[in-house]
């Protein structure tokens, strides 16, 4: 019984020798699935070239999957000099054991000083895992990346509802690890005739120990992409319900957009939750922002405000919106927007059409 | 089964201000509530336990006035709340507060049983890393998974359970085996309010409070700041994107116009394509 009380407690020290001089380079964890690599990966291995560049260490990849050997060709072409594969049935699908079992041994063996991974929902399960075992420490969901000269990583990343933000260092261990939000950083052009190293990575895994299975993964092709949308057109509580949507579908459809909401609009059940945009929904930074009928609470606010240009409607001349958008009508959207559809409309039609 | 769910008090968002001539952050007078997510990691074990029968136990780390957050928890149908407290657990990060929550959740087993299931957010609106979940699953060695948006079936009695995770770009049917570490998406379910009794069991309730003293086996250096890896070198306020707000005015035609002459005029007649 007193044996029983002992329990197992995971990632209390680093294993192994603890010489952090030995750690050296830089490296990003590729996500793919079903053999298509995640933008992120190559986003962050462009801005991780850089930071290599300026440490003057390799940069090295890690791809794992099945049959995902042109992805570690491709991570060469965008930017690695070392690219580590592990290739295996078991790493069809990620899942966290097997994942993170051949992440942490591919760390034990080369010894990155810095690791990173996408603020996806993979890299972030993956990530919290990794970081637990090795322990070391974890900055989430950076947005700015930098070295410094005693080779620290200086990750920043919003905090407090993206009030402020916040530079994270990890002197005591090392790979110093981060994940990164997509979309922050751009990729290198995609250089085919650049030449790197490739390894295998082999582990020794069985099917049948590993408990968790994944059953089946059902694409959502009209799943909100708010993420990835260029053109937004996110509409609030003053579009009065879900008809009001039918207006911003109308003008997003002329854009190419993508409609949202705000949460006062979602929780009134007008349109889905996936829409919704701010703290308890999805941050966006598209190009392009309409804010329609909604007041411009700080939750919606911090969602959006990195958007390159925002266009506020509210009949409201002091609703907060106006603020922080580069042009205000003060109006009724249900007067303004269907003429505005009509006026891009007319200016986006090529004139041998008209 | 005994489920346990790892809950935060968190200062309410909305309420905090950044001081301008200082920079900080203005928390004096903000009022506290329960992490958004954690209570549908909250609702999510009272439905099994009201569905299967089972025993309730809701974690916190945090100051002694978070028992208000355990109250609310008790008075929603939870068995016991714990307040996991002690100066030496504060300005912990996320590895230091997952070894202090994995040591409260063996303790939570000793004394109450062995635990089958435990609940997290996906994130905190503080912290905002998801971490700490995954962190509670390395620790202790238990199954993961996360962003979970619906939890299909489980079988009480081989342990079994089928959960869909919500991703970017689709849902996943998973099949795993207790015990498990789940993190919790809002679509999970909506939380149901307190009951009359609810209210009364809670009025009545004091939730019971682990120091360092508590845990036998705690390596004191593995906690608080001095545990915490990371460090917070500097905070900035990032410079208002500078907007000078152009109102436009005139008949709704008008206005219409002007804004389509103006985007027109910017970068992203290129960067849309407009040609
Ligand atoms: C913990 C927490 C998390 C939250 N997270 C989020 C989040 O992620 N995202 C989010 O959006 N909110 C969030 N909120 C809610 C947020 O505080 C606001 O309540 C919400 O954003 C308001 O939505 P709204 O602007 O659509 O509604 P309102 O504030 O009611 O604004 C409606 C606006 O429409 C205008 N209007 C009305 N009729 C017309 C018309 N005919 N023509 C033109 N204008 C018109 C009005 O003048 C008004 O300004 C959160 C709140 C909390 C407490
Ligand atoms: N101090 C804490 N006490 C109890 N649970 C916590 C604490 N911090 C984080 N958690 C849990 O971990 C989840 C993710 O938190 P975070 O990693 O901070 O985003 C939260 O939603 C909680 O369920």
């Amino acid at each position: 019984m007193a044996e029983d009380k002992r329990r197992k407690m995971i990632g209390l020290q680093p294993e192994g020798d603890v010489d952090w001089s030995m750690y050296r380079g830089i490296m990003v964890v590729v996500e793919q699935r079903s053999g298509v690599a995640k933008p992120v990966s190559w986003q962050l291995l462009g801005e991780a070239r850089r930071l290599a560049d300026k440490l003057d260490a390799p940069l090295m990849a890690l791809v794992m999957g099945q049959d995902v050997s042109h992805i570690a060709q491709q991570a060469i072409g965008y930017g690695a000099d070392i690219v580590y594969h592990a290739d295996a049935p078991e790493l069809k699908d990620y899942r966290t054991r097997p994942y993170s079992r051949v992440c942490l041994k591919v760390i034990k063996t080369y010894r990155p000083e810095i690791v990173l991974m996408g603020a996806t929902y993979t890299g972030r399960d993956l990530a919290g895992a990794i970081a637990t075992h090795l322990p070391t420490g974890l900055t989430a969901d950076s947005t700015q990346l930098d070295v410094d000269d005693e080779r620290l990583l200086l990750a920043s990343r919003p905090a407090f509802s993206e009030k402020m933000l916040a530079t994270i260092l990890c002197k005591q261990f090392k790979p110093q690890m981060a994940t990164v939000r997509a979309g922050v950083f751009q990729a290198l052009p995609y250089d085919e005739k650049r030449t790197g190293k490739i390894i295998a990575v082999h582990q020794d895994m069985h099917e049948n120990d590993i408990v968790t299975k994944v059953l089946e993964f059902v694409q959502d092709d009209n799943r909100v992409n708010l993420e990835d949308a260029q053109v937004i057109v996110a509409g609030g509580r003053g579009l009065g319900g879900p008809d009001g949507f039918k207006l911003l579908h109308e003008l997003a459809n002329v854009l190419g957009g993508t409609v949202a909401a705000s949460r006062a609009a979602t929780d009134l059940g007008w349109i889905d939750h996936a829409y919704q945009v701010g703290q308890t929904g999805t941050t966006v930074r598209p190009k392009l922002y309409f804010a329609i009928g909604i007041s411009g609470a700080v939750q919606h606010v911090v969602g959006m405000q990195n958007s390159d240009y925002i266009v506020a409607i509210n009949k409201d001349p002091n609703a907060p919106i106006f603020q922080i958008a580069n042009y205000g009508i003060v109006g009724d959207l249900f007067e303004i927007v269907p003429l505005l559809t009509k006026a891009f409309q007319e200016r986006l039609t090529p004139v041998m059409a008209r | 089964m005994h489920i346990v769910v790892c809950i935060k008090q968190v200062p309410d968002s909305k309420e905090i201000k950044i001081d301008p001539k200082t920079n900080t952050l203005m928390r004096q007078g903000v009022p506290a509530v329960v992490n958004y997510y954690d209570m549908h990691g909250v609702e999510e074990a009272l439905r099994i336990k009201d569905k299967y029968g089972a025993r309730v136990t809701v974690i916190t780390m945090g100051p002694p006035s978070a028992d208000k957050a355990l109250k609310q928890c008790i008075s929603l149908g939870a068995d016991e709340g714990v307040l996991v407290s002690d100066r030496a657990f504060a300005g912990a990060d996320t590895l230091a507060t997952s070894y202090v929550l994995a040591s409260a959740i063996y303790k939570a087993a000793d004394t109450w049983g062995p635990v089958d299931m435990i609940f997290a957010g996906k994130q905190t609106s503080d912290g905002d890393t998801g971490q700490v979940g995954p962190g509670i699953a390395c620790r202790i060695d238990y199954e993961q998974l996360t962003y979970v948006q619906q939890i299909e079936d489980i079988n009480p009695d081989t342990g079994e359970l089928i959960v869909h995770r919500h991703l970017e770009d689709g849902v996943e049917r998973v099949k795993t085996r207790t015990p498990v570490l789940i993190t919790v998406v809002t679509e999970l379910n909506t939380p149901r309010r307190a009951s009359l009794p609810g209210m009364l069991r809670a009025a009545r309730y004091t939730p019971i409070v682990w120091t360092t003293n508590d845990f036998e086996e705690l390596d004191r250096s593995k906690i608080g700041l001095r545990g915490s890896p990371t460090i917070v070198s500097k905070t900035w306020v990032p410079e208002p994107k500078h907007v000078s707000t152009d109102m436009l005015t005139g008949t709704g035609n008008e206005v219409a116009a002007t804004l389509v002459e103006n985007l027109f005029g910017t970068e992203l007649k290129h960067s849309l394509g407009w040609a």
